[in-house]
């Protein structure tokens, strides 16, 4: 299981009830507090913050807004929130009306009908950080935090509209309030119990260590250094804060700057472009720790008023946002003096930045708190340095330095300008291939090939660059920067690794040359009355179809669970009834008749073993690719648990028999899950035998299977013709009696429609080859017959006629030496003596024994015998694989 | 004829003969596409017509050939891709898939063959990664998507066929069939068999999936037939280089056929067996015995591979065998004529080869035990005897339950070619009373 399942949480109030309703016996209140008790940390998450709630994919949980927060009168913590939907949660076909690509980090604004918005506080996993952006913003390529999104757009559940702007305008309010500090009118920590307050300062001072102490004193050189006015990134930074913060303000400011850099050769714009996404990114992990810091401070209440209150840059934040203004503008210096040097050194820094990247990631906290001491002390140092030009670069070192070198930043940036410089360069190089890196992380959970599949794997021109540059730079850094050496080895080959059966996309060449149209009737008809052609109609099933598609229609309606067997021999139209019955329920909850729901579709025949149900459900519900045991697990778990957020699931299980096991756990797993309150689960089981559960299910699994059955019959002649008919739809082809003679035929056998069709096409065939002798060209009762003699007359006759003599004799010595001795089986020596005697009779030439042999092991090849298989040579028993009647009468014509 | 002629003619041969050797060779050992068929027009056509249909229009179809072993299967199948590939718009379509039974055991390395053959993206030089699941799932995904207008067509064939009917659930071939039966990437999936009763061998849905398009070959041709396929074999081709001599071979060729002791050996033959290639090793034999002395085929060419090929392989290594173990058989013999074919043990047979030596032998030698149990051995060795279950580690060696793996017929007819048998031995056989 998930790691984040495993360690438990504690679920506190913060403060006291903001208000009360003494009817329904609730009280609100403005804040709940997450305490881990592994590791030992404590989450402060206020109304209007935006957090990440459990999902059914433990990898990817919903993203939502509280609202609310309240408790009830059984003492259960609940709260409201606003859904926001990844793209991956959307309906496939939906997507495409987006008509762009979507980063993973973008999320909509949730307004489709049907969620449940009440939630139960338990399943709150985290605070989260949303960024909205106006229409016109481009969601930033790359962001480094993962748990930062960007909303752009809503979702109404059949089409997408850009954010109202009173709608962003309120978000971004609610942003710039978390960033300036207090959500609330009230501060942080006169909300905060003083209890509350200690436990927490406790805390962190252990876990911060030098942190606290050094505070004052970083302080101190934050203002004096915000206070001197000479440095370039001030006045940048002052600039900023006069925009409040205001992101899309800084951007169409940086886009001011792009005259100056369009003037150089270099792709100037793009680059600019990226690293302002990159600032994008940086700013929200910075507020994110900032609202942890303010926690923090929440003990000297002077400080963290000032930090609250104050716009100069005294707090982390205003240092954090300068950061990203010095970021913005570094590559324009650059593109200015682009210096050759720079140019030379292609691709040096990837990694440095690429780890950069991983780490933030990967930071906890703690180490976070302290990068962010370190980068303090890097923009102290940097105030001193001479240049504008190294100014801008350090500081851009700065920031991804100390995550990187944690001590050592000074000498590093004592000794390297002419590597930043280098540094600075090689960013746009690393964010075109940080694309690589940003494989969906399903990508790397199954870690089955190992690294010598690895090194098979062909690299793309542009991975192979790159990993051989990633070879070259970490001797060239370590030296100076220090690098924490376990890191940089762990790290690198895993966002290379290629997984290729993962990442290769499933698919058959396409063909040079397009198809052929039918050119005459009988070709029409032929394409027509293929198994595979999909008709428009279904004939003789309605009554059926109405059944199942009743059945789920409810099931949908009351959100509830169930299952239904539908049996029936092969070819009675059973899989595509139910296909078609989906067909019309995702076309009705299209037209918003029905809920919405999830159609998945698994077949015993398709899997590998019945344990691998589990996994292929999981797959196609969550898009997750785990092992079989965990796959239980996890599937266990999403229906059990009340999924806020679930669509009802409509799962096909075809070939249900196949997924028998000697336990039948996969059986009852899947049949127990309907049952569940919270599953929302609707099971449609298919297989041949109506008496399966009965047969080979334990009581335990056919109970709850439920008695909701139902039974396909094999076709009447009747319907055959019908469904014969209907494929061809007014297409002149056959003969009205040829069609009858068809369906006749089959319905006595099997009723199977599958060979109906068959025997259709190849009449087709044959009438086609012998056109020239019918004169009406359509296909005429004998085609058929000849057709449907190919298809089912025994072959046993004919190929016992066209044997050879000597295997025509032997057969009459068995059945001569089975008469004799009273048995159905006989040794090879005394059907020999037999055989002998035969040939004496018929004045032939004597067979040797190695000749009968050879004779008998062709017979017992085509399968006319049953030859034991060892090497008793003579003593072999032979028994007929055909009736000897049949033997007789082939024999006998001659 | 002078000699120095003779020695010209003979070293025109010399290059010539081995030409012919290496044609008539490859004709008959090789299942090469450019030779004839024979009587099987109407199935060549229907495969044909089959597979143009899968390429051309983008049809799915599914089809068995079956026929008994050498009847021509493969051979057909090759003459139609043959014939298939010249067309154009077909070889950039196609993509062909070959399993075999004997190869692919199970699914998973079936799976593996077919993800390989097929160049799939899992795919990197020649291994393939993934597991089995992953694999299934991987092809079945990729073979989805495809299309019958857009997608090249894929051509499965399964030789050994009804050896894929044993794998676990036949997955295989019900993805194979269920591909064919829906709208997917166009596929036929050809199966090539021996087996009459394969039909009854495909599990019920994998039946209702398959087309139920068997194409049977079935050696039916008559006597008449066989001797005009029997010139054909052995017909030198007109691009032949040696122009004069093509001439000649025919005509030995079509004299040889007229021969009325090879068409007595021929008939001989076709009564064994009608199938083709059994009358490729009877040629291949006769072709053999060709040299520079000797440039044409003759009637006793014939006659002696015709008696190599119908040789009895146990009674040949009775010939071989020293005059203490054919007493030993011969005691085996009677102990079967008088038991009715019940095992025997050693002892049983050294009793009975003793009270031989006692009353009736004359020239016989009377061996210890230890050296007729050595000859008993090496007869267990050769394997004309049989411990009927398996050698029991702890019983003695005397009392292993044996069986004869001879007839007496056999014996009888091994006795009669046996270089300078002891007549006393030769009264023995015959009579196992006589000596009373």
């Amino acid at each position: 299981m998930n790691t984040r399942q495993q360690c438990k949480r504690i679920y506190s109030w913060v403060g006291r009830a903001k208000s009360s309703d003494q009817q329904l016996k609730t009280f609100q209140y403005r804040g709940i507090l997450i305490k881990s008790e592994r590791s030992l940390t404590e989450m402060c998450i206020l109304l209007g913050e935006f957090v990440l709630v459990e999902g059914e994919n433990a990898d990817q949980p919903f993203v939502a807004k509280l609202l609310k927060l309240y408790e009830d009168g059984s003492q259960e913590k609940h709260a409201v929130v606003q859904w926001f939907s990844r793209i991956t949660e959307l309906p496939l076909n939906k997507r495409k009306l987006l008509q762009r690509e979507v980063s993973p980090q973008e999320i909509f604004l949730d307004k489709a009908p049907g969620y449940d918005t009440d939630i139960n506080v338990e399943t709150i996993i985290k605070n989260v950080k949303v960024i909205p952006l106006a229409p016109e913003e481009a969601v930033p390529v790359r962001s480094k935090g993962k748990q930062i999104f960007f909303v752009k757009e809503s979702w109404d559940g059949k089409c997408f509209k850009p954010l109202s702007p009173g709608l962003l305008s309120e978000l971004k309010e609610a942003e710039k309030n978390k960033r300036v500090g207090s959500p609330s009118p009230l501060t942080a920590c006169q909300v905060f119990p003083s209890d509350f307050i200690c436990s927490l300062k406790a805390e962190t001072d252990r876990v911060t260590r030098s942190t606290v102490k050094t505070k004052n004193i970083q302080m101190e050189i934050e203002s004096r250094h915000s206070a001197s006015k000479s440095s370039l990134s001030k006045e940048r930074h002052s600039q900023r804060v006069a925009n409040g913060i205001n992101t899309p303000g800084a951007r169409k400011k940086l886009q001011l700057n792009s005259p100056t850099k369009s003037r150089n050769k270099l792709t100037g714009g793009d680059v600019l472009e990226l690293l302002g996404d990159d600032c994008d990114a940086l700013e929200p992990s910075a507020t994110k720790r900032k609202v942890t810091f303010t926690k923090i401070l929440g003990s000297p209440p002077k400080i963290s008023r000032t930090n609250g209150e104050s716009d100069s840059p005294l707090g982390i934040r205003g240092d954090w946002s300068k950061l990203a203004e010095t970021i913005r503008i570094a590559p324009y210096r650059r593109g200015q003096d682009s210096s050759p040097k720079a140019k030379n050194l292609d691709g040096k820094d990837d990694d440095t930045w690429h780890l950069n990247g991983r780490n933030e990631e990967e930071e906890t906290e703690e180490r976070a708190r302290e990068s962010r001491k370190t980068t303090k002390r890097a923009a102290t140092s940097k105030s001193n340095s001479k240049s504008d030009t190294n100014l801008a670069e350090e500081q851009e070192l700065m920031t991804r330095s100390p995550v990187v070198i944690p001590r050592s930043h000074r000498k590093c940036v004592q000794k390297t300008t002419a590597r930043i410089a280098e540094q600075l360069h090689f960013l746009n190089i690393s964010e075109q291939d940080r694309e690589d890196d940003y494989l969906p992380s399903i990508d790397f959970s199954d870690s089955s090939s190992s690294e010598e599949e690895e090194n098979m794997v062909p690299c793309t021109p542009k991975r192979k660059m790159r990993s051989s540059t990633t070879l070259r730079t970490p001797k060239s850094l370590r030296k100076p920067s220090d690098i924490t050496p376990a890191k940089t080895p762990r790290k690198t080959p895993e966002p290379r690794t290629p997984k290729t059966p993962q990442n290769a996309t499933p698919r058959i060449p396409i063909r040079n040359q397009a198809t052929e149209k039918p050119a005459n009737v009988l070709e029409e008809a032929r394409l027509r009355l293929h198994v595979s052609t999909i008709p428009g109609s279904l004939p003789c099933r309605e009554e059926e179809f109405q059944d199942i598609y009743n059945f789920v229609e409810s099931k949908l309606i009351d959100g509830t669970g169930g299952c239904m067997y539908i049996s029936g021999v092969p070819g009675t139209g059973k899989t595509v009834t139910v296909h078609e019955v989906i067909r019309c329920l995702e076309q009705a909850a299209e037209n918003d008749e029905l809920p919405s729901f999830q159609f998945i579709e698994i077949n015993g025949m398709k899997l590998t073993d019945p344990h691998q149900a589990y996994v292929q459900i999981l797959q196609l519900l969550t898009g997750q690719k785990v092992t079989a045991t965990h796959a239980a697990e996890l599937l266990a778990k999403l229906f059990s648990t009340p999924g806020p957020k679930r669509k009802t699931t409509v799962l096909i299980v075809d070939e249900l028999d196949l997924l028998w096991t000697r336990k039948q756990d996969v059986m009852y797993n899947l049949f127990d899950w309907p049952t569940q309150k919270q599953a929302k689960l609707i099971i449609l089981a298919i297989a041949n035998t109506m008496d399966l559960p009965e047969r080979i299910m334990m009581n335990r699994v056919a109970s709850r299977l439920g008695l909701t059955r139902m039974s396909f019959q094999p076709y009447t002649y009747k319907q055959l013709q019908q469904i014969i008919s209907s494929r061809l739809n007014h297409i002149k082809a056959f003969e009205e009696d040829a069609i009858q003679l068809v369906s006749r035929k089959v319905a006595a056998l099997s009723g199977d429609a599958r060979r109906c069709l068959d025997i259709c096409r190849r009449s087709t065939e044959i009438c086609e080859f012998s056109s020239q002798k019918s004169a009406s060209g359509l296909v005429s009762m004998a085609h058929v017959m000849k057709a449907i003699d190919e298809m089912f007359s025994s072959p046993y006759i004919n190929s016992i006629r066209s044997a050879s003599l000597h295997e025509q004799m032997f057969l009459k010595a068995i059945i001569a030496e089975f008469r004799r001795s009273g048995l159905e089986e006989a040794t090879v020596q005394q059907i020999y003596h037999q055989h002998v005697a035969l040939c004496r009779i018929e004045g032939l030439q004597i067979p040797t024994v190695s000749e009968i042999m050879a004779v008998c092991s062709r017979l017992g090849a085509c399968r006319f015998l049953l030859v034991e298989s060892n090497n008793k040579y003579l003593h072999v028993r032979v028994r007929l694989n055909i009736s000897q009647d049949d033997v007789t009468y082939a024999l006998k014509q001659e | 004829m002078s000699k120095r002629k003779s020695k010209e003619t003979s070293s025109v041969n010399g290059e010539c003969i081995s030409q012919v050797q290496r044609i008539l060779r490859e004709r008959f050992c090789h299942q090469c596409p450019n030779g004839k068929l024979f009587g099987v027009q109407l199935q060549y056509k229907h495969l044909l017509e089959l597979l143009k249909r899968t390429t051309v229009h983008g049809e799915s179809n599914s089809a068995l050939i079956i026929g008994p072993r050498g009847s021509g299967k493969t051979m057909l199948l090759n003459h139609v891709l043959k014939e298939l590939m010249e067309v154009k718009q077909v070889r950039e379509n196609l993509l062909q898939v070959h399993l075999n039974g004997l190869l692919q055991t199970n699914d998973k390395i079936a799976l593996k063959e077919i993800t390989r053959q097929l160049q799939m993206e899992n795919v990197v030089g020649d291994k393939v990664f993934g597991s089995f699941a992953e694999n299934l799932a991987f092809l079945l995904e990729a073979l989805k998507k495809g299309d019958r207008d857009s997608s090249c067509p894929v051509l499965f064939i399964l030789d050994e066929f009804d050896l894929f009917v044993h794998h676990k659930n036949q997955t295989l071939l019900y993805n194979l069939f269920d591909i064919s039966q829906s709208a997917q990437t166009p596929v036929t999936v050809i199966g090539l068999t021996c087996r009459q009763d394969i039909l009854e061998l495909l599990e019920k849905r994998v039946k209702s999936r398959f087309s139920h398009r068997q194409i049977y070959l079935m050696n039916s041709f008559d006597f008449k037939q066989y001797l005009r396929i029997f010139k054909e074999q052995l017909y030198l081709p007109a691009e032949f280089p040696y122009k004069p001599f093509i001439q000649k071979w025919n005509k030995n060729v079509q004299s040889l056929s007229e021969d009325r002791t090879v068409q007595e050996m021929l008939q001989n033959h076709f009564h064994y067996s009608k199938d083709l290639r059994s009358l490729h090793m009877l040629l291949m034999l006769a072709l053999s015995s060709i040299t520079v002395s000797h440039p044409f085929m003759t009637g006793s060419d014939l006659l002696e591979a015709s008696k190599l090929c119908r040789m009895d392989s146990k009674a040949n290594i009775v010939h071989g065998l020293s005059v203490l173990e054919i007493c030993l058989i011969i005691a085996m013999k009677h102990l079967n004529d008088v038991y009715e074919g019940e095992p025997f043990n050693f002892q049983m047979v050294y009793n009975e080869f003793q009270k031989f030596i006692q009353r009736k032998a004359h020239s016989m030698y009377n061996f210890e035990k230890p050296v007729v149990m050595k000859a008993f051995e090496h007869l267990l060795q050769l394997e004309l005897i049989k411990p009927i279950e398996g050698l029991p580690v702890r019983a003695q060696r005397e009392y292993v339950l044996m069986k004869l793996l001879l007839d007496n017929n056999q014996i009888m007819d091994a006795l009669q070619v046996y270089p300078n048998c002891p007549t006393d031995v030769k009264q023995w056989a015959t009579s196992s009373l006589s000596w009373l």
